[in-house]
């Protein structure tokens, strides 16, 4: 064992498809940064609400106001300098910390495949992706190697893997398969597409989408690994993402998605995308063709392997920890995050709050309006987090008002897969006496449904 | 080689359907077979028998009001202010009927800002016509118009002897209850047209799924609506529910005073009739919310929420049968009954925005950022 592992990690490869993947990557993201400006939505996302949710234990990423937009700007920098490979290491690191610290301003946003980008950009930073076809190869030849080990794409192939495969396992439950829920909900809504809007009113099409969505995301990986299958398995990636792309608002992820799938194919593959590439650009590949190997210095392959391993322990683990909670998982949202739960449930509620002076009894209702934007306030209506949160914020606030004695209730009806809508949170509760921690919220009201599943 | 470019066409290919299904403006085609719920009959429906034939009829009310208010300056007698003051109280309960339907040029006028903005500010209204100078058309004169500033001129300054001894002493009294009068009825007349011109097919072809759809736009305004205007406005605030301490002030046509409950009830029956397809010109129902969301439970077999929305409608007027035909008085009196009322009301808005923007797949208007 011992052995063959110090064997695998003396396996090399060809430097090719990393490359591939650090020039379609860096630009894709430079992509979504300026889409993500030109949409407006740094203004309304990061500079316009007057509160922000932040994540537990990361209080201290504040928002900047209109400093966001240099934030962004660096951000945007970073990722072309990490798709043109130009001083690779700082490039990736400062794109890692910028667009992580975006992500945390405010958990309103949250999604998954942010949450991807944060950790894919993590584990770039260990990787030698500018060691080929990169502005750092060109400029000084001895940094330049055509070869590199082996696990550094492999690292990729496996979270890749781990994204998808949990995503699989996460659909294995009975609402998705036996109700074909959400999908039923989500699907007939799209009548007007060309072609497809019909069918989405079939509920053999609810069902199908819904097994074939859990089999694709369980199976993908290994079907791409597998060289027999793999040009196939691609097809089926990208049908899969210009579907998803099509029934649903998420953006540049499918496409993110699909050129993260060529890091199973062949360096064979990757060498023609880039003469592909170099024709079209008058690059001349073969200054990066040496043959060298790119060995890591002891004390880096050192730093490198043992920072991937306890990452990639953390990433296997970390979506199990749901188990530890009592209750419904995707009721109770308690381990829901980071775990690749992706379009999973159809969830909406509705909070109103009532603050209660403890002495005279004098009470009266909170307009959320008046401190949350409407898309925070549709979050924060069924996550107990935001709920909490959000409690604690209006106690200080209307303490500062000149009001005393403060108890904060709240009358909290939640939906989730096109059950009725029912109390959630216990409206007898003073949410003011608990504080958030990773500790099971016992004032969440219990699902009166069963959803079997893993 | 060869594989190469033929996952490179597919790919293009690919990405060309994908890029060009992107922002889908209002390209919603009628692809309707079969026995699927037909969301271009139901904005026709809304359109034709419900919104135009509203606005027509309150248009018809407003014109009258207009010329009233004329008569009555041309005349200022006992009878023509009776007159006018039975013409505004007409014209306000059919207000009510239009009053939700804030989208096209009504959005784009702020109509119901300009008609209905209340408690209205009567010093300024007092100072501008002291000064004999006014704009009506500046956004910052919301509450200086519309029914509220009516309410004011015409009721609160006691019987009709001692209101028209107050407008005898400045006829600039008079000449601005014409000019609001004639503000209602320019800005109803305009939106009354763009319905009956270009707006209406523009209103009923978008049957785009998107959130630039006219479905999605409209049930997001219609159920905004029911909470922030009919709840919070009518009820919410004049009980104080926001504050803590009731605010008789903050009561609809505060002077007139015993109208305020027929207006609320009458916001709540034409609310109740568009849920239902009620055709403002009688005949069978044509499609609405009902109708849809009975198509989405057969499809998804899920618990009525039809049936939850119809209970609490009538919990909603039954509990609303006990309030006073002028609720400043309930408010005075009694606020406990208006608190009653707006949880009721409550309960109506958890339905709507809930379960039934839930079923229906219509998202709550928010960023329309990325989903996951």
């Amino acid at each position: 064992m011992q052995l063959s592992l110090s064997k695998y990690l003396k396996k090399t490869t060809e430097a090719a498809p990393l490359a591939v993947f650090r020039l379609f990557f860096g630009f894709m993201m430079f992509a979504s940064i300026v889409r993500f400006w030109l949409n407006g939505w740094i203004e309304k996302l990061y500079i316009a609400p007057k509160f922000f949710f932040s994540y537990y234990g990361f209080e201290w990423v504040k928002p900047l106001g209109d400093f966001t937009y240099l934030l962004f700007i660096f951000c945007g920098i970073a990722a072309l300098m990490v798709a043109v490979g130009y001083k690779y290491r700082v490039a990736i690191i400062l794109f890692f910390l910028s667009f992580t610290y975006i992500e945390l301003i405010d958990k309103t946003t949250y999604l998954n495949h942010y949450y991807f980008i944060s950790i894919l950009s993590f584990l770039m930073i260990f990787l030698p992706a500018n060691a080929y076809f990169s502005i750092d190869a060109w400029r000084n030849p001895a940094r330049a190697f055509q070869k590199i080990p082996q696990w550094c794409i492999d690292a990729i192939k496996l979270l890749l893997g781990i994204v998808y495969f949990y995503a699989g396992l996460a659909k294995i439950n009975s609402d998705w398969l036996f109700k074909a829920m959400p999908l039923k909900i989500w699907l007939p809504s799209k009548y007007d597409l060309p072609l497809l809007g019909d069918l989405m009113q079939e509920e053999w099409v609810h069902y199908a989408f819904s097994w074939s969505g859990m089999l694709y995301d369980l199976f993908i990986p290994f079907l791409l690994l597998w060289k027999r299958t793999r040009f196939i398995a691609f097809l089926m990636v990208i049908v899969f993402h210009v579907l998803t792309r099509v029934l649903f608002p998420i953006g540049m992820f499918p496409f993110i998605m699909i050129v993260s799938a060529l890091i199973f194919f062949s360096p064979q593959v990757h060498h023609k995308i880039l003469n592909f590439i170099s024709k079209w650009f008058r690059i001349s590949k073969h200054r990066f063709d040496n043959l060298k190997i790119y060995q890591f210095s002891g004390i880096k392959k050192k730093v490198s392997i043992s920072v991937l391993s306890v990452f990639f322990v953390i990433q296997l683990l970390f979506p199990w920890r749901y188990l530890l909670y009592p209750g419904e998982l995707f009721w109770t949202e308690e381990g829901f995050r980071f775990s690749w739960r992706v379009m999973l449930m159809e969830k909406a509620g509705y909070a109103q709050f009532k603050v209660v002076n403890a002495e005279t009894g004098n009470r009266f209702y909170v307009d959320n309006s008046d401190f949350l934007t409407p898309f925070q306030e549709k979050q924060m209506s069924f996550q107990p987090d935001f709920i909490l949160q959000y409690a604690h914020f209006l106690a200080d606030h209307f303490e500062k008002d000149g009001h005393e004695n403060i108890e904060i209730y709240v009358e909290n009806y939640v939906a989730l897969n096109g059950r009725k809508s029912t109390p959630y949170i216990d409206p007898e509760v003073n949410l003011l006496n608990f504080a958030d921690s990773f500790k099971h919220k016992t004032f969440i009201l219990p699902f009166e449904d069963e959803i079997k599943g893993l | 080689m060869i594989k190469i470019s033929k996952f490179l066409l597919i790919a293009t290919l690919l990405f060309a359907v994908a890029c060009s299904t992107e922002d889908d403006g209002d390209n919603g085609g009628d692809s309707n077979g079969g026995d699927n719920f037909d969301r271009g009959e139901m904005l026709a429906n809304w359109a034709d028998n419900i919104i135009v034939p509203s606005f027509v009829a309150f248009q018809e009310e407003t014109q009258k009001l207009e010329d009233i208010a004329k008569a009555f300056a041309e005349n200022p007698g006992t009878t023509e202010l009776n007159v006018l003051r039975a013409q505004y109280k007409v014209a306000y309960q059919e207000f009510q009927t239009v009053e939700m339907f804030q989208i096209g040029k009504a959005e784009e006028l702020n109509y119901r800002s300009f008609l209905n903005t209340y408690p209205t500010k009567t010093e300024n209204i007092e100072s501008k016509i002291a000064s004999g100078s006014y704009n009506l058309e500046l956004p910052s004169n919301f509450a200086e118009q519309g029914f509220p500033a009516l309410d004011y001129l015409l009721y609160s300054y006691g019987s009709t002897e001692e209101t028209l001894e107050v407008f005898a002493a400045n006829p600039e009294y008079i000449n601005y209850i014409v000019a609001v009068t004639e503000r209602i009825n320019a800005l109803t007349t305009e939106v009354t047209a763009s319905w009956e011109g270009d707006y209406r097919d523009t209103f009923v072809n978008n049957t785009s799924s998107s959130s630039t759809g006219s479905v999605d736009r409209f049930t997001n305004d219609y159920v905004m609506y029911f909470e922030k205007i009919l709840r919070s406005g009518k009820i919410g605030y004049p009980a104080g529910a926001f504050t803590g301490s009731p605010s008789p002030t903050n009561v609809e046509a505060l002077y007139a005073g015993d109208i305020s409950k027929n207006l609320y009830l009458q916001a709540l029956d034409s609310f109740e009739d568009f849920y239902y397809g009620v055709k403002v010109n009688g005949g069978e129902n044509g499609l609405s919310y009902y109708q849809y969301l009975k198509y989405m439970q057969d499809a998804t077999s899920s618990e009525s929420i039809t049936a939850s929305i119809a209970d609490q409608f009538s919990a909603i007027r039954a509990q609303s049968s006990e309030l006073d035909s002028n609720l400043k008085s309930q408010v005075e009196t009694d606020n406990s009954k208006m608190l009653a009322a707006f949880d009721e009301l409550q309960k109506e808005v958890v339905l709507l925005k809930v379960d039934m923007m839930q079923a229906l797949s219509i998202s709550v208007d928010y960023v329309d950022s990325d989903g996951d």
